[in-house]
């Protein structure tokens, strides 16, 4: 009988822009334990065998979006996948894609930050507020409770081929949270000049990546597809309503 | 390099961001910066589970909350800043409802309201089982409203500028670049969070390192109550990761390995099918975690490779309650345990949760350095005391965050022009010091890892959830040893490009501070009360102890009375 593996190797890009020319893969010997996830195998190789390895983590349970990165050629949460899946092995731990390295693992994620505020993020309501709560049923809640479910893991970007090739592209969960707030019964905002601008919806040419990579169930295609027929619906309401009628 | 704004706020988890919104609001013409190690939306906050306690609820009253809090406190919460909190707890999370937070609804569309330990009535909001999440980033895309709030996200404190008992700044390392700034400002506001990393065992996220006690420690401020660190009964074995009270005030039950619902030994009520207040799996976590330490004596939990365990039963709450209230928990055991609440048992154990001591500020968020306040679980108020009620965490960081920031803000309306020459003359210093300690330990022969993990189990083994005299002492003396094996670290990573090696050594150091001001405050107080169990001191003593641990640096200790406004000390009672 063989016996039963207890390593894994996992290949890891090193790369350091301005120092190094180009990434390059590193090996490293770890255990293979049940319980391990990616990402313990990189707190084993950070704390035992080297440590000038940079990655990302903090709340190791899949709710904080620290952890993404390319496993084996998919986008991941490395906290929430294991290496038994990958074995025997190699595992190849990879940046995300689609974004800038700053180092090893960690990438660049300012232009999302930066795209964020422009969907307006936030509850916009006209008129008083209530001195208690504004009520809301569950059902009401259901409209866009899986939108407003996303860790700003990134997933979604590194696999959406329309970002790689259109970096303007607001991308799906910027749009996923603006529609969180366009469902929400409280708001009242108008998000469109945002939404429905060449950045926004439109650019999506529906493949659906995203939602395949999102390990929350947030389905930001799904939302992009429900604005387009929104923002469908408004432009032919501009066109033929006088003005005063919209909205 | 250098910059200035009238405030700063360390930390960007909920006390961060609530603080910064409250200033905004209370001056718009302040200039304020969030300096925060991850992006704000990454802060701790962002795992909590169960709930944020307030009373809205027909039948419940601000005073029964107050009760609550104090009697769970074992007596040692500030009975002013307790009145404080629980009047002002609803306005919080209304306002935070007002600005989209995903509250979770009764049919009718009013909040729906859970039980949680310790509480006698139901009262503690909730967002299904994520509730910090939904909250954080509430709080997140709120304050992307406000443009002026300027953020430095991954930018790293290594020290408050201080000069004669006031503070005048930071010193941060932005991550991406290995730059080090010093940043000018008239008040600083530190809302760093916990540091649960101190111990192995925790639920604590990587971050908690507790920077931000060792920060206002090293500027002159006294740490109150370290003593006090709160033991989750349950966490999953391995990964730490938190089972929330909420399975329980679900309807959950905690059996022993003979599948008996052993609380019921522990003077925490009879067992009944349907959970009751205040009782058996809802008595307060400290009793919980001190009855598993009992229950393992007895040999009576189950051995694993990740030690003794108990185990949850969720089973008979169904899969549709499981699915709508804790659908985080289904998640979580099946991806961490490979199980399925709904059939199986989960496996827990005590786990190392909560900081209930910190950085000493009066009810305003103010700490005796002028100038520099704190808040969230860094700050001790305190209306934890010795044991704080599972969903008073959540909303203390919106009451003091906003009650620190707008202190700040006023504070700074009045205040005198100082002169600053001082601050950047240490800003240099700090800047020559982050250098040399880089190439210090460039020739170390420690690995950060191995002083890491020592610390850990030092602090598990001496001052766990049971300690004595002894056990505390050989702490003491080891952490000496680890401070001076401290300055032998290895640091192998040279590059200025998101050296999270260094990081990892700053925290360390920070960390060391903590653990040895928690036993030192450990050691002094002789007599056992909420979190702190003493074997060889099982009494809790009013005559001696009714009084807040003040630690001054090098670990010096001395006590300040508990604020006794309308409760008298007494029993506390659980079940019966
Ligand atoms: C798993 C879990 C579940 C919980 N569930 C609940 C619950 O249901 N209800 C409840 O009431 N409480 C709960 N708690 C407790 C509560 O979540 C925490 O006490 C609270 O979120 C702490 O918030 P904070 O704003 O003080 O700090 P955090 O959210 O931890 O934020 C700290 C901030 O400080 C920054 N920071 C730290 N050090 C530095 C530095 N050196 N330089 C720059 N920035 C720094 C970090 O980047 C971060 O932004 C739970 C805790 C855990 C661990
Ligand atoms: S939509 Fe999903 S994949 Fe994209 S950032 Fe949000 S949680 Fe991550
Ligand atoms: S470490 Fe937080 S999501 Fe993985």
């Amino acid at each position: 009988m063989a016996r039963k593996r207890t390593t894994i190797t996992m290949e890891v890009t090193r790369f350091r822009p301005g120092e190094d020319s180009e990434p390059t893969l590193q090996s490293y010997e770890v255990p293979l334990r049940k319980e391990w996830a990616v990402l313990d195998g990189l707190n084993h190789i950070k704390d035992h065998l080297d440590g000038t390895l940079s990655y990302r983590w903090s709340c190791r349970m899949g709710i904080c979006g620290s952890c993404g990165m390319t496993v084996n050629g998919k986008p991941q949460l490395s906290c929430a996948t294991f290496l038994v899946d990958y074995a025997p092995g190699p595992v190849r731990v990879e940046p995300l894609r689609n974004f800038p390295v700053i180092r090893d693992l960690v990438v660049d994620i300012s232009d999302f930050m930066t795209k964020l505020p422009k969907v307006k993020p936030w509850l916009i309501h006209e008129g008083e507020t209530p001195e208690g709560e504004f009520l809301q049923t569950p059902q009401e809640m259901d409209e866009y409770k899986k939108y407003s479910m996303c860790i700003n893991c990134m997933l979604c970007y590194s696999a959406c081929p329309v970002y790689a090739l259109e970096p303007e592209f607001l991308g799906p969960a910027a749009i996923a949270l603006g529609q969180r707030y366009n469902l929400d019964s409280r708001d009242d905002g108008d998000r469109r000049d945002v939404l429905a601008s060449a950045e926004g919806v439109w650019a999506c040419t529906f493949v659906g990546e995203c939602s395949t990579a999102c390990p929350k169930g947030v389905d930001p295609a799904g939302a992009i597809q429900r604005y387009k027929l929104t923002a469908a619906v408004a432009a032919l309401k501009d066109f033929l309503l006088p003005r005063g009628a919209r909205r | 390099m250098t910059a200035f704004h009238n405030i700063v706020v360390v930390g960007g988890g909920g006390a961060g961001l609530r603080a910064a919104v409250a200033i905004a609001e209370a001056n718009p013409l302040l200039s304020v910066a969030i300096v925060s190690k991850v992006y704000p939306m990454r802060s701790h906050t962002v795992s909590a589970e169960g709930g944020a306690a307030a009373v809205i609820a027909e039948g419940d009253t601000i005073d029964e909350h107050a009760y609550d809090t104090v009697s769970g406190g074992d007596w040692l919460t500030d009975q002013d800043a307790v009145e404080a909190f629980v009047e002002e707890a609803p306005k919080e999370l209304l306002r935070l409802e007002h600005q989209g937070c995903p509250w979770s609804r009764r049919p009718d569309g009013h909040i729906a309201v859970r039980a949680f330990g310790g509480m006698k009535k139901k009262r503690t909001w909730f967002a299904a089982d994520k509730t910090g999440f939904h909250l954080l980033h509430t709080l997140f895309q709120t304050s992307l409203s406000c443009s002026d709030i300027v953020r430095y996200d991954e930018w790293f404190v290594t020290k408050l500028l201080s000069d004669e008992g006031r503070v005048h700044g930071v010193v941060a390392i932005e991550m991406a670049t290995g730059r080090i700034e010093t940043i000018i400002a008239n008040a600083v506001i530190v809302c760093t969070g916990g540091c649960g990393r101190v111990f192995p065992f925790t639920t604590n996220a990587n971050i908690k390192t507790g920077d931000g006690m060792a920060l206002a420690y090293r500027a002159g401020a006294p740490l109150k109550d370290m003593e006090f660190v709160q033991y989750h009964p349950t966490g999953l074995p391995f990964t730490g990761i938190l089972i929330t009270e909420a399975t329980r005030a679900e309807g959950g039950w905690l059996l022993n390995k003979d599948g008996y619902r052993y609380l019921q030994d522990y003077d925490l009520g009879k067992p009944t099918p349907e959970p009751v207040m205040r009782s058996m799996e809802l008595g307060p976590r400290d009793r919980l975690s001190q009855a598993f330490m009992h229950e393992h004596a007895k040999g009576r939990t189950i051995d694993t490779p990740y030690g003794p365990v108990v185990h949850l039963d969720l089973r008979h709450l169904g899969a549709q309650v499981i699915d709508t209230k804790l659908p985080f928990v289904r998640e979580l055991c099946s991806k961490y345990e490979r199980i399925d609440p709904v059939k199986e048992l989960i496996p827990v154990r005590p786990v190392v949760h909560y900081m209930m001591g910190g950085v000493h500020t009066d009810i305003n968020g103010a700490t005796p350095v002028e100038g520099l306040y704190a808040a969230g679980e860094v700050a001790c108020v305190s209306i934890n005391g010795a044991n704080r009620l599972g969903s008073n965490s959540l909303p203390e960081l919106l009451v003091f965050g906003a009650r620190a920031g707008q202190a700040a803000a006023e504070y700074v309306r009045t205040l005198q022009k100082g002169s600053t020459s001082a601050a950047y003359a240490q800003g240099r210093d700090e800047e020559r010091r982050l250098t040399k300690e880089l190439r210090k330990h460039d020739a170390g022969t420690e690995r950060i890892a191995d002083i890491r993990t020592e610390m850990q189990t030092t602090m598990e083994d001496g001052a766990g959830i049971y300690r004595d005299g002894d056990s505390l002492d050989k702490a003491f003396v080891k952490l000496h040893e680890l401070r001076e094996r401290f300055d032998r670290a290895a640091v192998d990573d040279h590059s200025t490009t998101f050296n999270t090696e260094l990081v990892a050594l700053l925290e360390l150091d920070f960390m060391l501070d903590i653990a040895q001001s928690i036993v030192a405050c450990a050691i002094k107080r002789t007599e056992s009360r909420g979190a702190h169990q003493r074997t060889d001191f099982p009494k809790r003593d009013d005559e001696k102890f009714l009084a807040h641990s003040l630690v001054h640096r090098p670990n010096k200790v001395e006590y300040l009375p508990v604020t006794i406004t309308r409760w008298p000390p007494g029993e506390r009672v659980y079940g019966r």
